[in-house]
């Protein structure tokens, strides 16, 4: 059992955890909630021994434990599968199933062992590959599974998923499921951290919900829990109307493509978005859904039309001053500048458009524009001047939308516009976002969550391997007709 | 807690207050003004070629090649200066000569993605030998008149090399703070997909910083030769390495989004005052590249402790 006791720390006076005391019960999947910012994250790693606490401690098995390294808890039985592994590409899977703890025939490494070894612990997760495959070949499910198989061998205890499901698939997600519920039923105790609330209402036999930093309520049977039940602890309040449909009639077509094509994309593209309409883009992970945006971005095939007139193919410069944005998936790697501060990072792509003679900053006119967008969209941040990278997720997503919005913005093209952020934030997003439709705007975006699609577009396009399989209008659409057309052909509905 | 954070944010300024004292403690000569003015033309190569090493740090990159083009620069002028006699063609022609250099470099690394610190040690190489071939290998003084106007004419008793420099901090960190350029660059360094994504023509600036690169390195060169008299093809040696260093110290990151004008002053200084007083008490030039690897290596760490207290915190 893994129990926490009054846990509490603090970073530069903003108290991420207080007072937070809960179990986790042996052969149990223990889900943990909350908005981002909730201190989900450093529980994980006052957990994994990343950061240590200011008062509190937590027992394993009633042993004290006070870890100061990810190595101490690793030894100590506690592994934690982060949304961004932590593995060595170009090394074999037994390599990183065994790095540190090499079989050794004197100072050379016994290759054969190693493999030996390893292929019983890759039979264990249900991984059917040789020891010997190269980690980059692996899909990211796969190396989910490899970083479990790591854990195994260190006989964790305690095994802390972070978002786990954040980019699989389907498929992906039925293997990790199953894995999870053998783990449970080998005794282990397994805290699961997500967004999603399907996930912690299937597979979770408890569940513990935290809000700043706070201990709120620990539901110790799911029976009877429902999903909405766990969302208004989590955000305190009720999510009336997050998701209510407006009426609003579409005008002229705003962006039209015609055979754009690019790397990841099996057939050329041609489809169309009308001014104030929210066109979403389905399919699963791997369907080419980014690629497509990239292509009308930034490709050079094809030809994209901004309210008829042609957009030169030369760049994302050129697109932007057509009036066309791309709001990237991976916030981290294409999204943020970290080191900058939240007014630099938000002016980032309107800079050079007002500045003086086009090379002086204009310095008013961006501190206007950024503390307008600031308070506009809610974002919570200490000031201008912080570091985005002290924002909590939905707030750096909130920093990278008014990135793109500004007064010649005509189409707006998102990608998972919603992906990794908390409940409360999505809401937010959505309004966002139907407000520019509401101005005129063309919306183009890309999600692999039906909800979300379903909720949000006023028409769907679905794609599958590369192509487009089909389009329909949102309210002739169900989630398995959807669902069908993204399934590569040969899948099951 | 609060101690420490202002020790971490503002360390460099401490260290270099602290340097200036013990300065001025170990040799009584260092705080006299001609001193001073040694000291200034002492760094004025340096100082220059540091602010667009500055820039190149800060959009994650390296210029190896500023010693060479600073050497290449001289040669040039003082050959144009005897054949034309005008100080202000070569100035030029060696300006020219240091953008077409930096230039190449902002082409390659921009246009075909190969690693600056490849080709950036390639065209030092490269320069250095055009270098030789042009004097012939050995250094080639200046004959006419006039020449020595840019290093040697005087203004209220202080020399032009060392107004030039003050002027090269200025724009420079002007530069990088308020225009739309130098902000780019940092956001370049900061996070290259992002930048690309937010329309920043990011070609365009690596090789506009490139060529500013060159033309500095060569302007230094310029004035260096009409400050001696002489252009030496070893001149610029290691200069890139002590301009890195002077950044570093400054507190600019080597992997690139982090820098500021102010820091690179102070680290310019930090490095000079130490030769300076070093030469002042006539220590062994060994031992002085002991000494000034030494403070690289305790600024570097210092830097990474720095932003342990400032996570921490």
């Amino acid at each position: 059992m893994l129990s926490f006791r009054s846990i509490s720390k603090a970073f530069s006076g903003v108290q991420a955890l207080q007072d937070v005391s809960f179990d986790v019960q042996d052969g149990s999947v223990h889900g943990l909630c909350g908005e981002n910012g909730a201190g989900k994250s450093t529980l994980l790693k006052v957990l994994s021994g990343v950061h240590m606490p200011d008062s509190g401690h937590f027992d394993i098995d009633g042993k004290h434990c006070a870890f100061r390294s990810a190595l101490d808890a690793l030894n100590g039985g506690v592994a934690v599968i982060y949304q961004e592994l932590n593995l060595v590409p170009e090394l074999s899977i037994a390599e990183n199933v065994w790095l540190g703890h090499f079989a050794r025939m004197g100072p050379f490494v016994d290759f054969k062992e190693l493999a030996g070894r390893t292929e019983q612990s890759l039979k264990q997760v249900g991984l059917d590959l040789h020891p010997s495959t190269k980690l980059s070949r692996l899909s990211i499910g796969q190396k989910q599974m490899v970083e479990i198989a790591k854990a195994l061998t260190r006989h964790a205890r305690v095994i802390a998923f972070d978002e786990p499901t954040s980019s699989l698939s389907a498929r992906e997600v039925d293997t990790l499921f199953s894995l999870i519920r053998d783990l449970k039923a080998k005794g282990l105790a397994i805290l699961y951290v997500s967004h999603r609330m399907d996930e912690i209402t299937t597979l979770c036999d408890a569940c513990t919900v935290l809000r700043d930093g706070r201990h709120i309520e620990t539901f110790v049977s799911m029976e009877g829990v429902a999903a909405a039940t766990i969302v208004n602890r989590m955000v305190g309040r009720e999510l009336a109307g997050a998701m209510v449909e407006e009426d609003h009639a579409p005008g002229a077509e705003v962006l039209e493509l015609k055979n754009v094509f690019g790397p990841g994309l099996h057939e050329p593209v041609s489809l169309s978005v009308r001014s104030g309409e929210i066109v979403g883009i389905f399919g699963l992970i791997g369907a080419g859904r980014t690629e497509l945006l990239k292509a009308i971005y930034m490709g050079t095939q094809g030809q994209v039309l901004i309210g008829q007139k042609l957009v030169p193919r030369a760049g994302p410069n050129n697109s932007i001053r057509n009036g066309l944005v791309l709001c990237p998936e991976d916030r981290k790697k294409e999204g943020i500048v970290p080191m900058l501060p939240v007014a630099e990072n938000l002016n980032l792509s309107i800079r050079r458009s007002v500045a003086k003679l086009g090379f002086w900053l204009a310095r008013k006119a961006e501190k206007a524009n950024a503390t307008d967008f600031v308070n506009r969209l809610r974002i919570k941040t200490a000031s201008l001047q912080a570091p985005i990278s002290s924002l909590s997720g939905g707030n750096q997503q909130k920093v990278i939308l008014a990135r793109w919005l500004s007064e010649q913005l005509k189409v707006i093209l998102l990608d998972e516009p919603t992906r990794g952020i908390d409940v409360g934030s999505k809401a937010e997003i959505y309004g966002i976002v139907r407000d520019l439709a509401k101005k005129g705007i063309g919306v183009l975006f890309v999600s692999s969550e039906l909800p979300e699609v379903l909720a949000l577009s006023d028409r769907v396009y679905v794609m599958s391997e590369g192509r487009i399989t089909g389009s329909m209008l949102t309210k002739e659409a169900t989630e398995r007709s959807l669902l069908s057309l993204a399934l590569p052909k040969g899948g099951v509905a | 807690m609060k101690f420490r954070q202002f020790i971490a944010q503002s360390g460099m300024l401490l260290v270099f207050v602290v340097v200036v004292i013990a300065a001025c403690l170990i040799a009584p000569q260092f705080a006299t003004k001609i001193n001073m003015i040694g000291l200034g033309l002492q760094v004025s190569s340096i100082g220059v070629v540091s602010c667009t090493m500055l820039f190149c740090l800060a959009m994650g990159d390296f210029d190896l090649s500023v010693g060479s083009s600073l050497a290449l620069g001289g040669m040039v002028a003082v050959i144009v200066g005897n054949a034309t006699g005008s100080l202000f063609f070569a100035a030029l022609a060696a300006i020219a000569v240091g953008a077409v250099v930096g230039l190449l470099n902002g082409v390659v690394v921009a246009k075909f993605g190969i690693n600056a610190l490849i080709t950036t040690l390639a065209t030092m190489q490269i320069v250095r030998g055009l270098t030789n071939i042009l004097g012939h290998g050995t250094p080639q003084t200046a004959l006419k008149p006039g020449f020595d106007f840019l290093g040697n004419q005087t203004y209220f008793s202080v020399p032009l090399p060392i107004w030039m420099l003050v002027l090269f901090f200025i724009v420079f960190g002007v530069m990088l703070n308020r225009t739309v350029f130098g902000r780019n660059a940092l956001a370049i360094g900061g996070n290259r997909e992002a930048a690309i994504l937010a329309g920043i023509k990011v070609s365009k600036t690596k090789m506009c910083v490139f060529a500013l690169s060159g033309m500095a390195a060569a302007f230094a060169g310029v004035v260096e030769a009409s400050r001696l008299q002489v252009a030496s093809n070893n001149a610029g040696d290691k200069l890139e390495l002590q301009a890195i260093s002077a950044c570093v110290l400054g507190g600019v990151s080597l992997s690139g989004g982090v820098g500021t004008m102010s820091g690179t002053v102070v680290g310019v200084l930090i490095m000079g005052i130490v030769e300076n007083v070093m030469r002042l008490k006539s220590v062994d030039a060994f031992y002085q590249m002991v000494v000034t690897g030494t403070i690289l290596l305790l600024a570097v760490l210092f830097d990474r402790l720095k932003l342990r207290i400032l996570r921490a915190a």
